[in-house]
């Protein structure tokens, strides 16, 4: 049916290139949005403007995101059936109801009440405020229960009967479906992640404007619950993904042995393969570094166990090493840094120290962006990993898509490129001019407006402070 | 079999519903971002755009509920129209990239407002055209070949899906000058009436239009328009949007507010219907029935359950957050 190679390959690069930035947003608005659900609730609870000031700094930071979250995301919903058409006719039966629920139970949620939440403080009052924050919150959630699901079903696909149309259909219980076997550690470690990303975000604007700034008190809190949540999360995190990865190792052991560069089968005791250069033609690691049995002590739990390699998977079945290989390493890397960072917040807190150590400012400042490279590197891992198959070991990638030309596709992903580089590529300069301004006393809204005719909202508004904070 | 037609159908229902929803909601939403080119810098494009700021995103939401809800209910039609309508389709999803950023990028760099005002009238404009091609290319038929998309891809692109294209661009604009003059008052209110003045009648020559050429495209719609009896319900369609067009005419002279806007989105529910006359039984006219395409019952049962609930919720919430914003919008947002 499809037998253009090249236009395969486009597609595959169209849809990870679209998703890679998409998946950037939702990445940073799960967390962000309960991060301002927790500063509202602080600031219903103490009443200390503090709260106030931090969450209306934060919201309007979370409105750009958002915009560009939901922007990047309408063009997901449509990929599927423009470049996968195949793969749409044939899983849509399965994959399609539980994307619908996503529709009708998170983005209807979030949409509703987003505007609420952005532009509705003086308009509702507090309580009701704080439940539509409540409930975009809410929403940001829901959204990934359904989105994971989707994903994991395509990796450990359960529940389901092939028709005489070759179409995936439910075969009974859509709990086996929804619940299917990678979806519970895959949706922890992702909504983990999520909140990770945002508390290395939200710590490394604490921790610049610490460093200009070393009294600001409101720099001071945001930098102190960041460094908290890193301290309690980075360790859950590894402790899930190790979880995952067993799962992984059950229901995909192919691409556990990407992710250990394993070629060969180990009959007693695999070497875990800290670094290499993976070699996929020769289907050989060249200048490894080894620690021997170690991978067979984490996989098995037993250092003489025996690993299968990738010599024992049918050629034609086989994942490309190198690219799983290293981005399961660059965002293991990360995670081991960001318990790194919480460890140490730990320390300095414990020697009355988190505000004065300068060194942890600057490694707090650093690790910034660490959440979504590490967040961007554990989805290529896994979708790569899951390769040559969509839905995996039943429908082969290269059966999936539309019967498209290789120029339509190209054209399209050449569109994809220029606008998302352009469009996002400006959005995150607004976002790092935004984080770039520290939270003041008297924070204003999200000025959708100018707060004067003259059109400026940035300094000399904000310090007319002519805007009530709502605490009244 | 009996059931799987009902359910089929109901299906059929409810993605209509959804489509409509998202035509007159992000309809207005999109015309206003079309004539926000001719509105004067400064105070008039500022309460233009803050009247729908906290609506839009709702409002979108409904096209992604059109996409999803055809690929879970009618997985096939979802898989020959997305590719059959490729180029239209991914230069939709573009303009609605630079539009929807704008409501926000918009206000954080003054220095480059020009910029995305101008990503904001063009990424309407296309959206909107592109959406008007997309009908059209659908009613004018598509070619598949077994369970695939088996036409060229440009061919979307003929007279007839221009002036649909053109069509829909136009009848947006009338709602959101529709919108503009329920919404603002002052300078910005009579800037829209006066626009009323020109949109009106052209929408009405471009539903005219569309109307007449349709019934030339194929054997199907014209006998589905006028063989007896079918004629006699059929001719209801456009007696009835005369009676509105008057009424419209009318609302406008006496200076009515809200009635123009109301009135308008009975003409696009009828100009609605009528489009359903024209596909019934079919998704993709000629060739893709809501039979053939339609995703087993158990799917599309699971998915019943939820809409039901849900569906209603969401109208009420929707409802809830219109609302908090309702009366006049000043240029600093909602007071």
């Amino acid at each position: 049916m499809f037998h253009d190679a090249d236009a395969l390959l486009l597609a595959r690069f169209q849809f990870g290139f679209t998703i890679s930035f998409h998946f950037i947003f939702p990445a940073f608005t799960i967390g962000l949005a309960s991060f301002l659900a927790v500063l509202e609730a602080l600031w219903l609870r103490t009443g200390r403007a503090l709260y106030l000031d931090l969450y209306k700094y934060w919201l309007k930071i979370f409105a750009v995101v958002f915009a560009m979250g939901v922007v990047s995301g309408i063009v997901m919903s449509y990929q599927f059936g423009s470049n996968w058409a195949v793969f749409s006719d044939r899983a849509g039966p399965v994959i399609g109801p539980l994307m619908a629920y996503e529709v009708l139970t998170a983005f209807f949620l979030e949409a509703g009440f987003l505007g609420v939440m952005l532009f509705g403080m003086r308009k509702v009052g507090k309580e009701l405020h704080f439940f539509a924050t409540l409930m975009v919150a809410v929403g940001t959630f829901i959204s990934a229960f359904w989105i994971l699901s989707v994903n994991s079903w395509m990796q450990t696909p359960a529940g389901y009967a092939i028709n005489e149309q070759r179409q995936f259909v439910p075969a009974g219980s859509w709990a086996a479906i929804i619940f299917n076997p990678s979806f519970p550690f895959r949706l922890a470690h992702t909504v983990i992640a999520a909140y990770l990303t945002t508390a290395l975000a939200v710590g490394a604007v604490g921790a610049w404007h610490l460093l200009r700034n070393p009294a600001h008190e409101h720099a001071r809190k945001m930098f102190s619950m960041a460094m908290w949540m890193a301290a309690l999360v980075a360790p859950v995190q590894i402790f899930v993904g190790d979880a995952h990865g067993l799962n992984t190792l059950a229901h995909q052991p192919a691409k556990v042995m990407a992710m250990e560069g394993h070629y060969q089968s180990h009959p007693d005791g695999a070497p875990l393969i800290l670094f290499g250069i993976p070699d996929d033609e020769q289907q050989r690691m060249h200048h490894s570094v080894e620690i021997p049995r170690l991978s067979s002590l984490i996989l098995k739990h037993d250092l003489d166990a025996p690993l299968a390699g990738l010599d024992s998977v049918p050629p034609e079945n086989r994942p490309p090493v190198k690219v799983v290989f290293w981005s399961f390493r660059v965002m293991v890397g990360l995670g081991l840094l960001m318990f790194t960072l919480g460890a140490c917040s730990l320390l300095a807190r414990a020697a009355g120290k988190l505000y004065e150590w300068r060194w942890l400012k600057h490694f707090a400042v650093m690790m910034g962006p660490a959440g979504f490279i590490a967040v961007i590197a554990g989805w290529i891992t896994t979708e790569v990993g899951r390769q040559p198959f969509t839905v995996y070991g039943l429908m082969r990638t290269a059966e999936s898509a539309s019967p498209l030309a290789a120029p339509a596709v190209g054209a399209s992903l050449v569109a994809f490129v220029i606008v998302y580089f352009a469009v996002f590529g400006m959005g995150s300069w607004y976002l790092l001019r935004l984080m770039s301004r520290a939270p003041q006393p008297h924070e204003p809204e999200p000025a959708n407006a100018p707060a004067h005719a003259a059109g400026i909202t940035s300094a000399p508004a904000i310090q007319g402070g002519a805007r009530e904070t709502g605490d009244g | 079999m009996a059931e799987n037609l009902a359910l089929t159908n109901a299906w059929g229902a409810i993605l209509a519903f959804a489509v409509f929803m998202y035509v007159v909601m992000d309809g207005f939403d999109l015309g206003i971002g079309v004539l926000f080119s001719r509105l004067p810098v400064g105070r008039e494009r500022d309460t233009a755009m803050n009247s729908i700021a906290p609506v839009w995103d709702g409002n979108e939401t409904w096209l992604v509920l059109g996409g999803g809800g055809l690929l879970a209910a009618f997985p096939l039609a979802y898989s020959v129209i997305m590719s059959a309508l490729y180029a239209p389709l991914i230069a939709m999803l573009l303009g609605l990239v630079f539009r929807g950023v704008a409501f926000e990028f918009r206000w954080r760099d003054s220095g480059h407002r020009a910029f995305w005002d101008l990503a904001f009238t063009g990424g309407s404009l296309v959206a909107a055209l592109m959406q008007g091609i997309m009908l059209g290319a659908l009613l004018q038929g598509v070619r598949v070949a077994g369970r695939a998309y088996a036409g060229g891809w440009w061919d979307w692109l003929t007279p007839f899906s221009l002036l649909t294209g053109a069509s829909v661009v136009i009848g947006y604009c009338l709602l959101g000058a529709c919108w503009l003059n329920w919404k603002t008052d002052g300078e910005t209110q009579a800037h829209a009436r006066r626009m009323l003045r020109w949109l009106a009648p052209l929408t009405l020559a471009a539903l005219v239009a569309v109307s007449a050429a349709t019934p030339f495209l194929g054997g199907e719609y014209f006998e589905r328009w006028f063989s007896m009896p079918r004629v006699l319900f059929t001719a209801q369609v456009p007696l009835l949007i005369g009676i509105l067009t008057w009424r419209f005419i009318r609302s406008l002279r006496r200076n009515y507010e809200l009635a123009p806007f109301v009135l308008t989105l009975a003409v696009f529910g009828l100009s609605f219907v009528g489009l359903g006359i024209s596909f019934y039984p079919y998704l993709v006219p000629n060739s893709i029935t809501l039979q053939m395409a339609a995703a087993p019952s158990s799917s599309q049962v699971f998915m019943l359950v939820g809409a039901a609930v849900l569906v209603p919720l969401i109208l009420a919430y929707t409802a809830w957050s219109y609302w908090v914003f309702r009366g006049k919008v000043a240029h600093e947002g909602y007071h």
